[in-house]
């Protein structure tokens, strides 16, 4: 872990003024994912800024009849609350879906939000990787992949994000709202909050300099039946191979998003008109652009058996 | 004492305070913190510094320069000391890939540096600074592409046997199974990470470590730092976890060891966890082929187990074949082991080397056999019982109830209720029983021990035994105490330190019952001492209640004693009975698991081990091994693998977050009995091993259940979703 300096922000604008400033610092929440990687130098930031004494702690109802959630609610708190855990169940059994209840004490819904990948080459700094080291290379394409994308990948990284609550989230069409370095505010829709990682896989979302996420605004109420299938190895504290997180009405129509396969939580709106006719032609059009490994390959049978039992289990 | 002949009665048969379920005397120190784990050291006089450990981020090649400039420039900084600046040192006898010294890499992750300051973090922040060039070699780091160039292995590893004409008998054979298996690189994962404080005080060195064998150790860090061994002063009375990580000096201890030197200052270090899967040893992956021949009847007539492994130059093969030279009937037999030259970390014991991967094959193998036999596969493992060692017919097993065990685990478990294959529904969930035999030998080394009497009347041993989690103070507090017949609380036994008589160690299954026996020797020493003392003709001599009673003499412990103390020293000597009797232990596993229609996730729903193996000398600690080596066995059967990257030669899920081992919701039931048993040929405690029998058959046992759940038949651990996929029922 390289020395750094650190501060407690007072309010948002002082945070993201300070963030803007200083091109080698970070916000720190829960820290649950950023003090792993300084420890092991994939993150050197030089300046940490604490933002959990901002607040942005509490769950309101928005005026529109939807649910505006703190940036810093812990993932604990916010996957008990009882408006969560009744209209929008899906982020709630997203939520004890991940990692472990310590973990969930600290982390934060801003903090999941910018969690970084688990690939094992990102996480080993005697390898190559083009997210840790820009242009040095992956090493993770032609090596051990079982874990890595299917979709949404490119030549440059196949690593996936390892979200359980962002699934959820992109399902149930959060925004998510920040202020920049200027205090200038923006609601960005889940949808276009991570970028696919092209040519340029170190840069992993559409925030910029300073900008702090505030919170997550979720529309109102959509009904419909939540089910959240996390598919393992082991039945608890690892990583989806695949998930599926879906809200599905009585008429068979519905909104999904697959977690596990891709470098975002990965939805195609185009799929989902056609989840009447079931299971395989749905995750036919979420895969088509699928260029899986040998080691992953799976996934893609995985991602269609895994959506047939939940589509099963949500018309039972 | 030399064991030589059956033994009689003796005062252990009282079974006052052995076979009792005592909890851990060492619990409560555990519990609330107060064991000293070995990186806990801490005397406040002295002023501890800190290493950290720099890999090598090859695994092939040579080390050409290390620039430490940055380093040593860097706040807290007091020294570095590199592989370059030592040169060439002295290999120990344990050790197959060398631990530091010299330009040589073997393998990734192999010790090339440490960095000293005084605090942990100003080490780890320095350590990041260090530039090394190397010159990478291409190494061979795939075992299937280097299987064809594997080779027999030195005879000292016995790697061939062979009984009666197999090629004739499995040509004849109207049923025959001809199968390849294959097991994985394993990590042993052990929670305490393997570390070590080294002090000097001039040419002497104390190192608090985590080991499993204290005299290996001080003999080997003798050895590698080129000092006489009674220079060398190792403790080690806690240990969190070793499962055969732990056997063998490491590159903590020699890093600590020079680090100390350097700055002349104690120093701590700790192998960080992602350098552990690398840096040390690892289960080393097999390739299995068996085949099997029998008659219609399920009797076999032909049996041949070959298995390929890997490892460095030097090394050993993976014992894979051991089991199935007694296991199993049948007059026409082979076995054979070939060992590849491969360039990862090297290959060494973990959790029941051998039996464990071994059975893991074998054990499918005689689930297929007894399906195309259309037998029940206990009637086929019964009907294919031995008494005798089948290689050397005239070479009987000591004891063994594999029968007992498998019939008591059938009826407890339910085993009638066991569904046709691939029959049982429960909802999204496909049900399925599977049963495999449990077998691991039971082997014995010399163990020494000094049991002193004060004027107390306390009771103290003093072995350098070491209790791995396993509760080894607990059952040799339970032998002195029944041996001197006192209570439990008036023994104090105090285990790890180098200065006490040398033990059996932790390994092997062999620690329990050889250090209580070493126990149990020098408590006959002590009570001679007792009676000498006192004058008393021994014949008639009790020891109970604190008190030594001969007649109408009554003298109690702590007067017997007097303040000058009494001390009984002796070492546990093995005859030959282990050569004119097979000695082994005999278990059950019975499984149940549920495997997810749709996804092919297998959950393990109970499990049941039944087990002979001896006197249980303590109940609690002795089902708490079993119950821990059963998960062991589920880690294995379902998620533990080291996975190999094959063009750079390094294991890459190299963390806890990446090897998966199993959880609490992995594990939700488990069933442990033991047989009433004792076998006198064993030793005066009538025990043997239990703790790595508790593994042994268990990850086949689910492989078989999860065959009996889909009828789908995965030879590959671990049995992973992506290997079920393909052949489960379409759900779309």
């Amino acid at each position: 872990m390289r020395a750094f300096s650190y501060e407690r922000a007072t309010s948002v604008e002082a945070a993201a003024k300070a963030a803007a400033r200083n091109p080698e610092a970070k916000f720190i929440a829960g820290g649950t994912n950023i003090l792993d990687l300084m420890k092991l130098e994939i993150e050197q930031p030089s300046h940490l800024i604490d933002v959990n004494g901002l607040g942005l702690d509490t769950i309101e109802k928005t005026s529109d009849g939807g649910l505006r959630i703190g940036a810093f609610v812990r993932n604990t708190d916010l996957a008990a609350n009882e408006t969560v855990r009744r209209d929008y169940a899906l982020l709630s059994r997203a939520l004890v879906a991940g990692a472990s209840g310590q973990l969930r004490n600290k982390a934060t819904t801003a903090g999941n939000l910018l969690q970084r990948t688990r690939c094992p080459y990102f996480y080993d700094p005697n390898q190559p990787c083009n997210k840790r080291q820009p242009g040095s290379g992956c090493s993770a394409i032609g090596g051990f992949t079982r874990q890595l994308g299917v979709v949404g990948v490119s030549d440059a990284c196949i690593a996936t994000h390892p979200s359980d609550m962002a699934v959820a989230m992109r399902a149930l069409d959060a925004v998510v709202e920040t202020t920049g370095a200027t205090g200038e505010k923006r609601a960005i829709p889940i949808a276009d909050l991570h970028r696919l990682p092209g040519d340029t896989p170190h840069i992993e979302t559409v925030l910029e300099r300073g900008e702090l996420i505030t919170g997550v605004v979720l529309p109102k109420p959509a009904g419909g039946k939540h089910i959240y299938r996390k598919v393992r190895d082991r039945a608890s504290y690892a990583f989806a191979l695949v998930s599926v997180g879906a809200v599905v009405h009585p008429d068979g129509t519905g909104s999904i998003a697959i977690g596990g396969i891709a470098p975002k939580p990965w939805r195609i709106e185009a799929a989902e008109s056609e989840l009447p006719k079931g299971a395989r032609t749905a995750s036919a059009i979420l895969l088509a652009d699928a260029r899986p490994t040998e080691h992953n390959r799976f996934k893609v049978d995985l991602v269609e058996r895994t959506l047939g039992a939940v589509l099963a289990e949500a018309r039972g | 004492m030399e064991f030589d002949k059956p033994a009689t009665t003796n005062p252990i048969d009282q079974l006052k305070v052995v076979g009792k379920p005592v909890h851990r005397i060492d619990g409560e120190s555990k519990t609330t913190g107060r064991a000293i784990y070995a990186y806990e050291w801490h005397d406040p006089k002295v002023a501890y510094a800190y290493g950290y450990p720099v890999g090598s981020s090859i695994a092939k090649g040579r080390v050409l320069s290390i620039d430490s400039a940055a380093v040593r420039k860097a706040p807290g900084v007091l020294g570095v000391v590199t592989t370059l600046d030592v040169g060439d040192l002295e290999k120990g006898k344990y050790n197959t890939a060398k631990l530091f010294g010299g330009s040589e890499v073997q393998h990734y992750h192999q010790a090339v540096a440490v960095v000293i300051a005084e605090t942990f973090e100003q080490a780890r922040a320095a350590a990041a600074l260090i530039r090394i060039d190397y010159a990478a070699e291409k190494g061979r780091f795939d075992l299937k592409a280097e299987k064809t160039s594997a080779k027999t292995p030195e005879p000292s590893t016995e790697p061939e046997s062979a009984a009666g004409d197999f090629q004739a008998a499995f040509s004849a054979a109207p049923i025959t199974l001809d199968a390849e298996y294959t097991t994985p690189d394993q990590s042993h994962a052990m929670m305490e990470p393997h570390a070590s404080i080294a002090a000097w005080n001039g040419d002497e060195i104390t190192l608090w470590t985590s080991s499993q064998m204290i005299d290996w150790w001080r003999t080997d860090l003798a050895t590698t730092l080129g000092i006489e061994k009674e220079k060398v002063h190792l403790m080690s009375p806690f240990i969190g976890g070793g499962f055969g990580g732990k056997l063998f000096l490491r590159a903590d201890a020699v890093l600590a060891a020079l680090a100390a030197k350097k700055i002349g200052r104690p120093v701590k270090v700790a192998l960080p966890r992602p350098m552990i899967p690398n840096n040390t040893t690892h289960r080393p992956a097999t390739i299995q082929r068996i085949r099997i021949g029998a008659e219609r009847s399920g009797k076999i007539t032909a049996i041949a187990h070959e298995s390929w492994s890997g490892d460095l130059p030097g090394g050993g093969p993976e014992p894979a074949v051991m089991q199935t030279r007694l296991l199993y009937a049948g007059e026409n037999r082979i076995t054979a082991m070939k060992l590849a030259t491969l360039d990862l970390p090297e290959g060494n014991a973990m959790r029941a080397p051998g039996e464990a991967p071994g059975l893991m094959a074998l054990e499918i193998a005689m689930d297929e056999m007894a399906e195309k036999l259309g037998m029940d596969p206990i009637e086929f493992r019964i009907l294919n019982d031995t008494q005798v060692d089948p290689e050397n017919p005239e070479r009987p097993f000591s004891y063994r109830d594999l029968v007992g065990c498998l019939k008591l685990g059938a009826q407890k478990f339910g085993w009638d209720k066991r569904p046709r294959t691939g029959t049982k529904r429960e909802g999204n969930w496909m049900v399925g029983m599977g049963v495999a035999a449990a077998f691991r030998n039971n082997l014995v080394m010399p163990s020494g021990a000094r049991v002193k009497l004060d004027a107390e009347g306390t009771v103290t041993v003093e072995t350098d035994m070491t209790d791995i989690g396993t509760g080894s103070y607990t059952i040799i507090a339970q032998t002195a105490a029944e041996m001197m017949g006192v209570t439990v609380d008036k023994v104090a036994v105090q285990l790890g330190d180098s200065r006490f008589p040398v033990s059996a160690g932790s390994g092997g299954q062999f620690g329990a019952n050889s250090a209580t026996s070493g126990v149990y020797a020098a408590c006959v020493k002590l009570r001679e001492a007792i009676t000498a003392k006192l004058g008393i003709n021994s014949t008639d001599v009790v020891f109970e209640d604190g008190q030594v009673k001969s007649g109408s003499r009554v003298v109690s412990l702590a007067e017997a004693a007097g303040p000058d103390g009494l001390v009984g020293e002796d070492t546990m000597e093995w005859g030959d009975l282990t050569k004119t009797h097979q000695q082994s232990t005999f278990g059950g596993h019975f499984v149940e698991v549920g495997v997810d229609v749709a996804t092919g996730e297998t959950r393990i729903r109970r499990m049941l081990a039944v087990c002979a193996a001896g006197r249980i000398l303590n109940p609690i600690t002795a089902r708490s091994q079993v119950i821990g080596a059963m998960t062991m066995g589920a880690g294995g059967a379902l998620m533990e693998e080291l996975s190999v990257d094959t063009r750079h030669g390094f294991f890459v899920n190299h963390d806890l977050a990446g090897y998966e081992v199993p959880v609490h919701a992995d594990i939700p039931h488990q069933e442990v009995i033991f047989l009433d048993e004792t076998d006198p040929y064993s030793s005066p405690m009538k025990a043997k091993g239990v703790g790595e029998l508790g593994l042994c058959g268990v990850s086949a046992a689910i492989a078989n259940a999860i065959y009996n759940a889909t009828g789908v038949r995965v030879r590959d651990y671990p049995i992973t979703l992506d290997k079920l996929l393909e052949k489960l029922p379409d759900v779309a």
